[in-house]
C-alpha cells in the first residue's frame, strides 16, 4: 500500500509541477490543483497508513492518528478556496488585459498609466 | 497580561467583518473604524512590548487546551517587537491611504486591511507551526485583495503572478509540514524543539529535508535569491501604500527563519551540522548584490524601491544566517530600520506618481510642490542606502561588526560596502532624473494625466513625514533599541525559557504527571472497587 500511495503522490506532483511551468493561466491553475491533491494525500499519509483502523482512542485494538486527518481537512478547505480565488483573478486579468499569458512582457510600465 | 496576548488577533478579526458587512455603504464610518482599530492595535501591541521587555515569556493556551495538544500563542521579546512594529507601520500607512484617497479607489480596502493585520499578528504570535501556516494563508488572502486594489490591467496581471507564486509556496509549506509531522509527531514549536534534541541519529536525513523545505518556504516570503522573482513586479505594480505595508510582509519571512532556526533546528543540532548558515549566507550575499544592482538599473522609482527591498532582505539574511547572538541582535535592529525605510520609499513613489503620472526616470516638467517630495526622497534614500546619520548606517555597522569574526568576513564586508556604494549611485541617479534635472516645461507629463488632488493633501505628507520621523527616532534612540535587540537575541539563544513557558518547567511537568497519575489511580481504583462490591452483594 505504501508503494502505491507513494507512486500516486509522486505522479501527481510531477504532473502538477509540469503544468505549473506552462505559460497560460489555465494549465497553471490545473497544475496547482494537482499539487494540492498530491499534498493532501501526502499529509494524510504522514500519520502512517493503517487500513480499517478508526481514529478514536479505545474503539478498537489498533487506531490511526486523527491529527493528519484534521490537518488535511484544513488544507483541503484552504486549497479549495484558493483555487476558486485564482480562477476568478485569472478570469478578471484575462478580461481586462485580453491575454491569459502569465508573463508580463514590459514590466517597466507603471500600473496607474496602463488601464 | 494573560488574555491580552490574543487581543491583537481578535480586534481586527471583529472589526474587519464589521467593516465589510455592516459599514459597506458608509465610507466615513469605514475610515473611522479602520483608523480607530489600527490606533487601538498600536496601543495594545505597545503594552505587550512593555510586558515582554522584562524578559518573561508568556504562553496563552487557546481554549485552555494544554500544550502541546492545543494551539498556543507565545509572547516573547521577539514577537512583541514584531507585532509593535507591524501595528505602528499599519497605522501610519493606513493614515496615508485615507489621506490620499487610496482607500476609495476600490471596495473593501478597510476590511482587507484589518484582515491583513490579523494575519500578520497571528503569524508573529503563534507557537504552533500548523497555525503559522493558517495565519500565513490569512495574510496572503488579504494581500491578494490589497495588491489588486484599484484594479488596472497591469496590476491584475501582476496580481495573478503573485497569487500563483504564493499558492505554489503554500503547497510547499504543506509538504514541509507533512514531513515534519511524520518525523516529529508534533506541531507545537516548543515540543518540536525538545523532540529535535532526542531524535535518533537515523532520522538525521529526514530532519535535514524538513529543515530545508521549511527554509525554502520562509525565504520565499523573505524574497531571498533564487525565490525572489515575485517581489519586483508585485511591489512595483501594487498600490504604493499597499507596497509600503508589504515592507513588513517580507520581514515575516525573516521572523520565521529566526524563530524556527533558533528554536527547533538550531545549527548546534547534530543532524543540522551548519546546514542553514551554509545555505543562507551565500544566498544572502548574492541577493544583496542582485538587489542593489537592480537599484542601479531600475527605470522607474517604483522598481528601484522594490529592488532596494530585495537588497535589504539580502543584508538582513546575511546577519540572520550567521546565527550568533551579536549578529542576530544586529539583524533585529536592521529589520526595524529596513521596514520603516522601505515603506517610506514606497510612499515617496506614490507622491511622485500622483504629481507626474508615473515614476519613470525620464525628463518631464517639474512637479507641483516637488520640493518637499524631493526632501522626503533624499531622507528616505539616505536611510535606504545606509548612509550616516540615519539608522541604516548604524544597522549596517552593527552587522559588519558582528560578521567580523566569521571566516568569510571579507566577502561580507566587500559586498555590504560595495553594494551600498552601488545603491548610492542608483538613488543619486533616480533623484537627479526626478527632482534635479527637470526645470524646463518643454517636456509635459503624459496627455491623459491629471494631477490627483488627494495625493497632494497635507495629511498624506504628514503621514509620510511621520514615517520619516520614526526613522529619525530609531536613530536617536538607537541605544535603547539596540539594547532591546541584544536582550532579544540573548533570549533567542536560550530556548529553554521559551520551552518552559509553553510546556512548563521540569518540576511543573513532574508535578502535573504525578497529579494525573494520582487521578488515574483513583479512577482505576474505583473501577476495581465497584465490581468487587457488587460481587459481595451478590454473594450475600
Amino acid at each position: 500500500m505504501e508503494v502505491l500511495v507513494a507512486i500516486a503522490i509522486g505522479a501527481m506532483t510531477a504532473a502538477g509541477v509540469y503544468l505549473l511551468l506552462r505559460l497560460r493561466t489555465f494549465p497553471v491553475v490545473l497544475g496547482l490543483s494537482m499539487l494540492s491533491y498530491a499534498v493532501n494525500v501526502f499529509i494524510f499519509a504522514s500519520g502512517r497508513l493503517l487500513a480499517g483502523a478508526p481514529p478514536i482512542l479505545g474503539a478498537a485494538e489498533v487506531m490511526t492518528d486523527p491529527l493528519p486527518q484534521a490537518l488535511v481537512l484544513t488544507a483541503i478547505v484552504i486549497s479549495f478556496g484558493m483555487t476558486a480565488l485564482v480562477v476568478i483573478m485569472a478570469l478578471g486579468s484575462y478580461l481586462n488585459a485580453g491575454t491569459d499569458a502569465i508573463d508580463i512582457e514590459k514590466p517597466g510600465e507603471d500600473p496607474d498609466r496602463a488601464h | 497580561m494573560e488574555h491580552w496576548i490574543i487581543a491583537p488577533i481578535v480586534v481586527p478579526a471583529i472589526v474587519g467583518p464589521m467593516i465589510g458587512l455592516t459599514m459597506r455603504h458608509d465610507r466615513l464610518l469605514q475610515r473611522v473604524a479602520g483608523l480607530t482599530s489600527s490606533a487601538a492595535l498600536v496601543g495594545l501591541t505597545l503594552a505587550l512590548l512593555v510586558a515582554a521587555a522584562n524578559g518573561t515569556v508568556e504562553s496563552y493556551e487557546l481554549g485552555s487546551w494544554p500544550a502541546p495538544f492545543g494551539i498556543v500563542l507565545v509572547l516573547d521579546r521577539l514577537s512583541a517587537m514584531m507585532v509593535a512594529l507591524t501595528a505602528i507601520l499599519g497605522l501610519v500607512v493606513l493614515a496615508y491611504a485615507v489621506a490620499t484617497g487610496w482607500d476609495q479607489r476600490g471596495r473593501n480596502f478597510h476590511a482587507l486591511y484589518q484582515f491583513q493585520l490579523m494575519g500578520l499578528f497571528g503569524a508573529m504570535l503563534t507557537g504552533d507551526i500548523f497555525n503559522l501556516f493558517v495565519f500565513f494563508e490569512i495574510l496572503l488572502i488579504a494581500s491578494y485583495g490589497l495588491m489588486t486594489h484599484g484594479g488596472g490591467r497591469m496590476r491584475l496581471r501582476g496580481g495573478v503572478q503573485y497569487v500563483i507564486f504564493n499558492l505554489a509556496g503554500s503547497t510547499l509549506f504543506l509538504f514541509a509540514l507533512g514531513t515534519l509531522y511524520a518525523v516529529f509527531g508534533s506541531l507545537n514549536m516548543a515540543d518540536l524543539a525538545e523532540r529535535a534534541q532526542m531524535l535518533p541519529a537515523g532520522d538525521a536525513a529526514l530532519v535535514r529535508v524538513t529543515a530545508a523545505l521549511l527554509l525554502l518556504v520562509f525565504v520565499l516570503k523573505g524574497a531571498l535569491l533564487p525565490v525572489h522573482f515575485w517581489l519586483p513586479n508585485t511591489y512595483a505594480l501594487a498600490p504604493a501604500p499597499v507596497a509600503a505595508l508589504f515592507a513588513v510582509m517580507t520581514k515575516v519571512g525573516a521572523y520565521t527563519v529566526i524563530r524556527v532556526y533558533t528554536l527547533v533546528f538550531p545549527d548546534t543540532l547534530p543532524a543540522m551540522d551548519g546546514l542553514v548558515s551554509d545555505v543562507l549566507v551565500p544566498a544572502a550575499l548574492i541577493t544583496l548584490a542582485l538587489g542593489m544592482i537592480g537599484v542601479l538599473g531600475g527605470r522607474t522609482l517604483a522598481r528601484i524601491a522594490a529592488f532596494a527591498a530585495i537588497g535589504s532582505m539580502g543584508t538582513l539574511f546575511l546577519a540572520i544566517g550567521t546565527f550568533t547572538e551579536t549578529a542576530t541582535a544586529a539583524a533585529l535592529f536592521y529589520l526595524v530600520h529596513s521596514t520603516l525605510s522601505g515603506a517610506a520609499m514606497f510612499l515617496v513613489v506614490d507622491q511622485v506618481r500622483a504629481r507626474r503620472g508615473n515614476s519613470a526616470l525620464a525628463l518631464q516638467a517639474p512637479m507641483v510642490g516637488g520640493g518637499l517630495v524631493a526632501a522626503f526622497f533624499f531622507i528616505a534614500a539616505i536611510a535606504a542606502v545606509g548612509m550616516p546619520p540615519l539608522s541604516g548606517f548604524l544597522g549596517k555597522l552593527m552587522i559588519l561588526d558582528a560578521i567580523r569574526v566569521q571566516p568569510w568576513w571579507a566577502w561580507g564586508w566587500a559586498l555590504v560596502l560595495g553594494t551600498s556604494l552601488i545603491a548610492l549611485v542608483g538613488y543619486a541617479r533616480a533623484g537627479s532624473a526626478l527632482f534635479w534635472k527637470p526645470h524646463d516645461n518643454s517636456a509635459p507629463p503624459p496627455e491623459d494625466f491629471t494631477p490627483e488632488d488627494g495625493a497632494q493633501s497635507g495629511w498624506g505628507q504628514a503621514a509620510l513625514g511621520g514615517l520619516i520621523a520614526l526613522i529619525v527616532a530609531l536613530t536617536v534612540f538607537a541605544g535603547p533599541a539596540s539594547r532591546y535587540a541584544r536582550a532579544t537575541a540573548a533570549q533567542l539563544y536560550t530556548p529553554e525559557t521559551y520551552i518552559h513557558a509553553v510546556l512548563g518547567t521540569p518540576q511543573e511537568r513532574a508535578a502535573r504527571a504525578a497529579r494525573e497519575q494520582a487521578l488515574a489511580d483513583a479512577v482505576h481504583g474505583a473501577d476495581h472497587a465497584a465490581p468487587a462490591h457488587s460481587v459481595t452483594e451478590e454473594g450475600h
